[in-house]
């Protein structure tokens, strides 16, 4: 194809949509018609307390996606995120009940578990060269146990939002006088931009970016594979542990044993956003609109009557969908 | 030329149960052009990767700028002045043409990769170069001749003082080639020390000052390019080894029957309206650049990706074939270039791999008859003059050239008459390769029918009674072997639309 080719169509070739990318228009059309579709059905949803809710079970699923990205974009994948959010959460909670931890250093032990699972996974993926399937299905094996173990198989409650402790609850939902404000969207969207900046303009991002391309090719024009590749899962555990923080900011008690599961809602949201399974492509933004997606669908459903065994179904054919779309284009390619 | 920039001498270098080089040396003086030759196998690019960090050598020494020098990894040689164009493309395909040139060492305003000045310095460098790409198009979306071109600017602009090129021309088109060479002559004059490796003799001729020649692995020695002839090249690159005499004249009677008739098909970017005959007792060889479209052609023929239109005639009849279970039925067998990943199971027997496409043809009730599996798998053995110590060897045991004659048994068995054969001789020792021309030869004598893609001219010349060229998803030639010379051939391989 020669310099001069104009490809696509009149849509692809659209100045704005080149900018933003064909798939995540298509996820904000989706957006868009979810909420008009779930508002029309059912006046219930049009409530404010609705929206505040869906950004409350976007906070956690986000900022797993978040990070999720990256050893999605290196081709790996990380499936101890869920289980490893949960583990973080219930180990630093139990610091806060039983060693009277103060909440501020509990939130900076929730953070750093996840990052020591990050290294876990980052040390079998990148240095013993183990399948990122296996490695990270071991370590959320790994994560579900301890996190039990560490906390005697208790559930852990996180001080209440009223409680002098609680102040940590409206990082994510300020209460003012009665009005609950989802500042965590804030929040979320700043990790957006910053992660977005770090993942395209700089040297790091870029390295991942490479390493999901053609790892043969960018050890050759000599990068240090191992590193980024390393990098990236550390990046996911970081996340996980700021999305332990968000977990148990938003719900009351935390339950050992729990979160499987809720990886797979944060990977959906990756692809649904338009990040390719095979590695080299990703965006964060898009990443974020995946999780609106899937955080849009677990609190319309129930409002149309389609309790959690069709909120599963419907999840996976938009997943097949996304997935199918991202197979195409590579097929193009 | 100028002073000796670089020496190697004595460089051995094994990998389990081979022995990739033996005592071999090299030395590049600077603003010369240096070509490196040899069979494929013969150790060519390994030595290149000894120099490059990216093997580790056993023994020798390696002299670069009067100090022995030891490249721990690719980028300590950039770093130092030595770069190497690879014949592999070693791209990134999801970035862009300048984020590839610039990987590793981009531009920076202060914590943040500046893309803007890459951009800039990648467009003034392409334009010092004379050539027309676009460094914010997306590698992925190049062509490979274009992909190559961005390998080499990216070699250029380190400031290297060695450049190794490695096969550059394979996917070029002849003005690309001409560019290259423009290149290539303005870096000697800047006394740069050039390594250039390549099969086409031409070339060699053309462009280099003096020529070193491997042989298995061995050294064989040096020339001046000025004062060898054609004849002298080859002669060391060969050594003793004879080949099946070259054809001069199709052995293919002109009243024999076509066999396998291809109407018009299409299929995606790479296969473009190709129409083509085979008959009987034919080789024809399909001869093209990378790239051009014939093994795609060949895979939508046997089924193994979708046609979009087009028709197929097996003996004159009509077939459709949507799966390669039809094209075997219709007695097409598919020899890919990548044996290990398409052609053999090479943690199976002999037998089980001569067997495996007419599995039912050895069944007893529930069970494999393994007695008849055996007996067939010798008898084919036998035929082919497989060296195997016996049909239960495992075929990853076997050489590249006795691999490929279990691939063939494993479709004669299926009782197939047509055999595409891709890349035939394609990481084959130079002994095997003379062994696999003589079966190609022994095959159609029996009346089987042979369609050879080969990207290697001297093999095409040698083995077709007619030829096909494709350029780019069309068929772009088509002529019997006594009217085809390499500069015919090449014209039509570089014929654009």
């Amino acid at each position: 194809m020669g310099a001069g080719v104009k490809k696509g169509n009149a849509f692809t070739n659209n100045p704005i949509v080149k900018t933003v990318g064909t798939q995540k228009i298509v996820v904000i059309g989706v957006i868009i018609f979810l909420a008009i579709f779930f508002s029309w059905m059912s006046p219930a949803f049009r409530q404010y307390s609705t929206v505040v809710s869906i950004f409350d079970f976007s906070y956690y699923v986000s900022l797993m996606a978040i990070g999720v990205t990256f050893p999605l974009i290196t081709g790996g994948v990380d499936l101890s995120i869920g289980t490893g959010m949960v583990a973080a959460g219930l180990f630093a909670g139990n610091l806060v009940n039983q060693q009277n931890l103060p909440v501020g250093l509990a939130l900076l032990v929730c953070i750093l578990f996840g990052v020591a699972l990050g290294c876990l996974n980052a040390f079998s993926v990148a240095k013993l060269n183990l399948p990122p399937f296996i490695a990270t299905l071991s370590s959320m094996m790994i994560a579900r146990g301890l996190g039990s173990i560490l906390v005697g198989g208790m559930s852990v409650t996180w001080p209440a939002g009223a409680t002098e402790q609680g102040w940590f609850r409206s990082i994510f939902r300020l209460d003012a006088n009665g009005t609950l404000i989802p500042v965590g969207f804030i929040l979320i969207l700043a990790l957006v931009i910053v992660m977005s900046v770090f993942l395209n303009h700089s040297r790091p991002g870029r390295y991942i970016i490479s390493v999901g391309s053609n790892k043969e090719a960018a050890r050759l024009s000599g990068i240090h594979v191992a590193k980024w590749h390393a990098l990236a899962y550390i990046i996911s555990g970081f996340f996980t542990g700021l999305a332990g923080v968000a977990y148990a900011a938003t719900f009351q008690g935390i339950v050992p044993g729990t979160g499987a599961g809720l990886e797979l809602d944060a990977i959906a949201g990756v692809i649904i956003g338009g990040t390719s399974m095979k590695g080299g492509y990703g965006t964060i933004g898009g990443t974020l609109l995946g999780v609106f997606v899937m955080s849009l669908l677990k609190t319309g459903l129930p409002f149309i009557g389609l309790q959690a065994n069709w909120q599963q179904i419907i999840t996976g054919i938009v997943l097949i969908i996304a997935v199918f779309i991202d197979v195409t284009r590579n097929a193009k390619k | 030329m100028g002073e000796v920039i670089l020496t190697m001498e004595g460089i051995d270098k094994s990998f389990p149960g081979v022995r990739a080089l033996d005592q071999v040396s090299l030395e590049v003086r600077k603003g010369e052009v240096h070509a490196l030759m040899g069979e494929n196998g013969a150790g060519k690019s390994t030595l290149m990767k000894v120099l490059t960090g990216i093997y580790t050598k056993d023994a020798g020494k390696i002299t670069y700028e009067n100090k022995e020098v030891v490249f721990a990894s690719p980028k300590a040689a950039q770093e130092a002045g030595v770069m190497i164009v690879h014949q592999e493309l070693n791209m990134l395909n999801h970035l862009t043409v300048a984020q590839n040139i610039y990987i590793g060492r981009e531009k920076m305003s202060g914590k943040l990769i500046h893309d803007k000045a890459m951009n800039k310095a990648a467009a003034a460098l392409f334009q010092r170069l004379n050539i027309e790409i676009d460094p914010t198009e997306t590698m992925g979306n190049l062509t490979v001749g274009k992909q190559q071109m961005c390998e080499i600017a990216k070699a250029i602009s380190h400031d290297s003082k060695v450049i190794v090129f490695d096969e550059p021309t394979a996917a070029l088109t002849e003005s690309e080639i001409k560019e290259l060479f423009k290149i290539i002559r303005d870096l000697r004059a800047k006394d740069i020390g050039i390594v250039y490796i390549s099969h086409r003799m031409d070339e060699i001729k053309e462009i280099t000052d003096r020529v070193t020649v491997l042989r298995d692995g061995a050294y064989v020695g040096t020339i001046d390019t000025e004062e060898a002839t054609k004849e002298d090249i080859i002669q060391m690159m060969v050594g003793r080894v004879i080949y099946e005499e070259p054809k001069s004249k199709s052995n293919v009677a002109k009243d024999a029957p076509v066999v396998l008739e291809v109407k018009n098909l299409n299929a995606g970017r790479m296969v473009q309206n190709v129409s083509f005959r085979l008959h009987k007792g034919e080789i024809l060889g399909f001869s093209g650049l990378m790239g051009a479209g014939r093994t795609e052609t060949a895979r939508v023929i046997f089924g193994a990706d979708k046609m979009d239109s087009g028709e197929v005639f097996v003996n004159g009849q009509k077939v459709v074939i949507r799966s390669p279970q039809d094209a075997v039925r219709n007695g097409i067998g598919y020899l890919s270039e990548d044996r290990k990943r398409y052609g053999i199971v090479v943690a199976k027997t002999v037998a089980e791999n001569t067997t495996m496409a007419s599995l039912e043809n050895f069944m007893a009730g529930l069970f494999i008859n393994k007695k008849k599996e055996a007996q067939v798998a010798e008898e084919y053995v036998e035929k082919l003059k497989t060296k195997t110590p016996g049909v239960e060897q495992f075929v990853v045991n076997l050489s590249g050239g006795n691999q490929q004659k279990v691939v063939v048994a494993k479709w004669l068995v299926r009782n197939c008459d047509i055999l595409i054969f891709d890349e035939p001789t394609r990481g084959i020792d130079v002994g095997a390769k003379s062994e696999i021309y003589h079966l190609m030869n022994e095959l159609v004598k029996q009346g089987k029918s042979i369609i050879m893609i080969s990207s290697e001219m001297s093999e095409v010349l040698r083995m077709s009674d007619r030829i096909v060229i494709m350029c780019e998803g069309r068929k772009t030639g088509e002529m019997d072997i006594s009217e085809a010379t390499q500069e015919n051939i090449m014209h039509a391989a570089t014929r654009r639309e």
